[in-house]
């Protein structure tokens, strides 16, 4: 039996190639995307030796929204998963002083994996098959002062996947919501995050392949992040509104 | 960062940093005082430096496989397990693999570790292609037996104190399926496994568990295990047909540390000489899936915490051939007497060996280990002793309190080592807790 390929957006994190090696080791053929994806064939050559599954690079960059379609039917075959791992954190602190590094950060998490995951719906909507997976953000349950651009995108892709999910759910293209919490990336390199809620990208690319397995709407990777993403939705706004979180 | 090594002793702070590529790690060793890590399977401090520890496992692709010759090419953060993993259902297997499946390539070399199989395919360097090493200038150097032929010679073996072990090439072997063929013989005696060592050279892999704390007559009584790959002969129909297949394994843990007092005399005399009843009474040949087989206590996760917080210490030794069985002798003799067993004692026949500074040499090799105290600690000082009255040496990647000058009385080899660290800078560039207590 021939698995259907991986697509994975966002080929070079280390999210996207957690997520890749999971499949693989299933037995998935995979197809990286990423900007500069010619740089990721020592990736593709490790994921190939591995798992023996063939291995593609594809050229993608996810703010070009005008080249999607071209980089969809560029691909060896269609996917029958998506992964989209794309993020950008930002500086806060840039976002707040200048409107054009904000404007990059939203459109980075939210508007350009939102325009591509739409065409790709679309096109799983016409086959009537397909699994969608987004990478999405505990910062997006809750604005906090210290990162509420990259939080308020979260909360938009969040959204968006969501209403996704509701539309497609009858089309037989399931579409899964994967809230990471905190993970030990290169993204997160340098801060000092507790080890009891940081995960390890594996860890996260093995709970990403049970949740499409199962077919999973809304996942958190380390189950404590339920609890904590309980409470701080539900602490009282003037309450909220002073804490320094 | 507190870090430690598999033994749990000694605990150090450690400024810990992951690198990612070789412009990153080009940065830091212009810091000096860096030594690699990689799983952090030495039980020891080889892998702890407080100034710079480098955690390798960034570093874990695979680069090329050869299929016409097993010749694999890795980054030095790859994993055993993974190479196993990846390359056991094609057909190959590591030609030389230490105890545990969970440490790194680079860990390998660096420790130039040995398995069962040493007497007759020696330790991890005979599969050792080439490496690449930066050194504290940050030049990446390609080395083999055939260029830069020093530094090869003294990575293998070197405890990662020539340099950052960045990548290698190694030779897997063919293998026909994933089972062993194991034949148990027991040794009621010190001279009978000694016997069986020396009657059994053609078996590929052979070690034996000793119980250390027999004594009089039963002084050294063991179980040697003899393994050989299976063949399709030597399957059934069911795994013929799948001969890559073994069952999946339950994984158990130890999910806390036991208590200082759950390992004394009593309870440790009591599992070995049940250990031992029960190898006796099924003795002869059994098939054994290469996990089980070979990484037996990988099935355990955490067993180092069976020793209790405070940690453990492990003891290896190697006696030369000639002195071996009075060697051997003394050691066991004194284990017994001090009453403070090891579950986990081990004893093997070592082949030929020459080497810059790596630990097998032709003889006999022991391996305890025992929980770190006050009583432990003296009883290993006077092991070493009885070590260095035979001629043996000791095992790097296991020791964790052993004193420079009993290194220096250990290892003629000792000033020619130093002079490589004396040269470009090493000793300044690349340090570990263990070089600077054994002041290499």
């Amino acid at each position: 039996m021939t698995l259907p390929p991986v697509l994975i957006l966002g080929g070079r994190s280390d999210i996207g190639l957690a997520c890749a090696h999971a499949f693989a080791a299933k037995g998935h053929p995979v197809q990286l995307a990423a900007r500069n994806a010619a740089g990721l064939q020592p990736e593709a050559t490790d994921l190939g030796l591995r798992h023996s599954v063939p291995v593609s690079l594809h050229e993608f960059d996810v703010l070009d929204t005008p080249g999607h379609a071209a980089f969809l039917d560029a691909l060896p075959a269609a996917p029958g998963i998506v992964i989209c791992a794309i993020g950008m954190m930002g500086e806060q602190e840039a976002s707040e002083l200048d409107f054009a590094a904000a404007a990059q950060v939203m459109r980075s998490n939210y508007e350009a994996p939102a325009a591509i995951l739409g065409l790709i719906a679309n096109r799983m909507e016409a086959t009537g098959s397909g699994t969608i997976v987004g990478i999405s953000s505990v910062a997006g349950d809750r604005g906090r002062a210290t990162n509420y651009v990259y939080g308020s995108a979260k909360a938009g892709f969040t959204a968006f996947l969501s209403g996704l999910r509701n539309r497609l759910a009858k089309t037989g293209v399931h579409v899964v919501t994967v809230k990471p919490g905190f993970v030990a990336t290169r993204m997160t390199a340098g801060m000092d995050l507790p080890a009891k809620l940081t995960a390890q990208p594996e860890e996260l690319g093995a709970a990403v392949l049970k949740a499409v397995t199962a077919r999973r709407n809304v996942i958190y990777v380390r189950p404590i992040w339920a609890l904590v993403m309980a409470i701080i939705r539900n602490i009282p706004e003037p309450i909220f509104k002073k804490l320094k979180l | 960062m507190i870090l430690s090594g598999w033994g749990r002793f000694p605990k150090l702070d450690c400024k810990v940093t992951r690198p990612r590529s070789e412009d990153d790690l080009r940065a830091l060793v212009a810091e000096g005082a860096l030594i690699a890590r990689g799983n952090g399977r030495a039980y020891g401090d080889a892998a702890l430096s407080a100034r710079g520890t480098v955690d390798m496992r960034g570093f874990s692709r695979m680069l090329s496989f050869d299929a016409e010759t097993g010749l694999l090419v890795a980054e030095a953060g790859v994993l055993l397990a993974d190479i196993i993993t990846a390359f056991l259902p094609r057909g190959w297997f590591p030609l030389v693999t230490p105890g545990t499946k969970f440490v790194t390539l680079g860990g390998m070399i660096a420790a130039d570790v040995h398995g069962k199989n040493h007497h007759k395919d020696g330790s991890m360097a005979a599969s050792v292609e080439w490496v690449e090493v930066m050194d504290g200038d940050g030049v990446v150097h390609r080395a083999s037996a055939t260029e830069n032929a020093d530094l090869f010679g003294y990575t293998l073996g070197g405890m990662g104190l020539t340099g950052i072990i960045l990548r290698a090439a190694i030779r897997l072997r063919p293998v026909q399926s994933a089972w062993i063929v194991q034949e148990t013989l027991p040794a009621p005696d010190l001279a009978a496994a000694m016997a069986l060592f020396e009657a059994s050279g053609n078996a590929t892999y052979s070690v034996a568990w000793i119980d250390c704390l027999a004594s009089g007559d039963s002084l050294g009584r063991s179980l040697v295990m003899l393994g050989e790959h299976a063949a399709p002969a030597d399957l059934d129909n069911r795994r013929r047909a799948r001969p890559f297949v073994t069952p999946a394994k339950r994984r158990l843990t130890v999910p806390f540390d036991a208590p200082g007092f759950a390992l004394n005399r009593y309870s440790v005399s009591a599992f070995n000489a049940a250990y031992w009843r029960k190898g006796r009474r099924s003795a002869g040949r059994a098939l054994v899936d290469w996990d089980s087989y070979f990484y037996p206590l990988d099935g355990i996760g955490h067993w180092n915490r069976i020793y209790g917080r405070k940690g453990f210490a492990q003891f290896q030794c190697a006696l030369p051939l000639a002195a071996s069985e009075p060697g051997l002798r003394a050691l066991l003799g004194e284990i017994a007497a001090s009453g403070q067993g090891s579950f986990l004692a081990v004893l093997k026949r070592f082949g030929a060996q020459d080497s810059r500074f790596s630990f097998p040499m032709e003889g006999y090799t022991l391996a305890l280990d025992f929980p770190v105290n006050p009583t432990t600690l003296a009883l290993l000082d006077r092991l070493d002793a009885i070590t260095l009255d035979h001629g043996g040496r000791f095992y790097l990647a296991k020791d964790s309190r052993m004193s420079a000058a009993t290194l220096r009385r250990a290892d003629p080899r000792l000033p020619a080592f130093l002079a490589m660290r004396a040269a470009e800078g090493r000793a300044r560039s690349f340090a570990s807790a263990l070089s600077e207590r054994l002041d290499l």
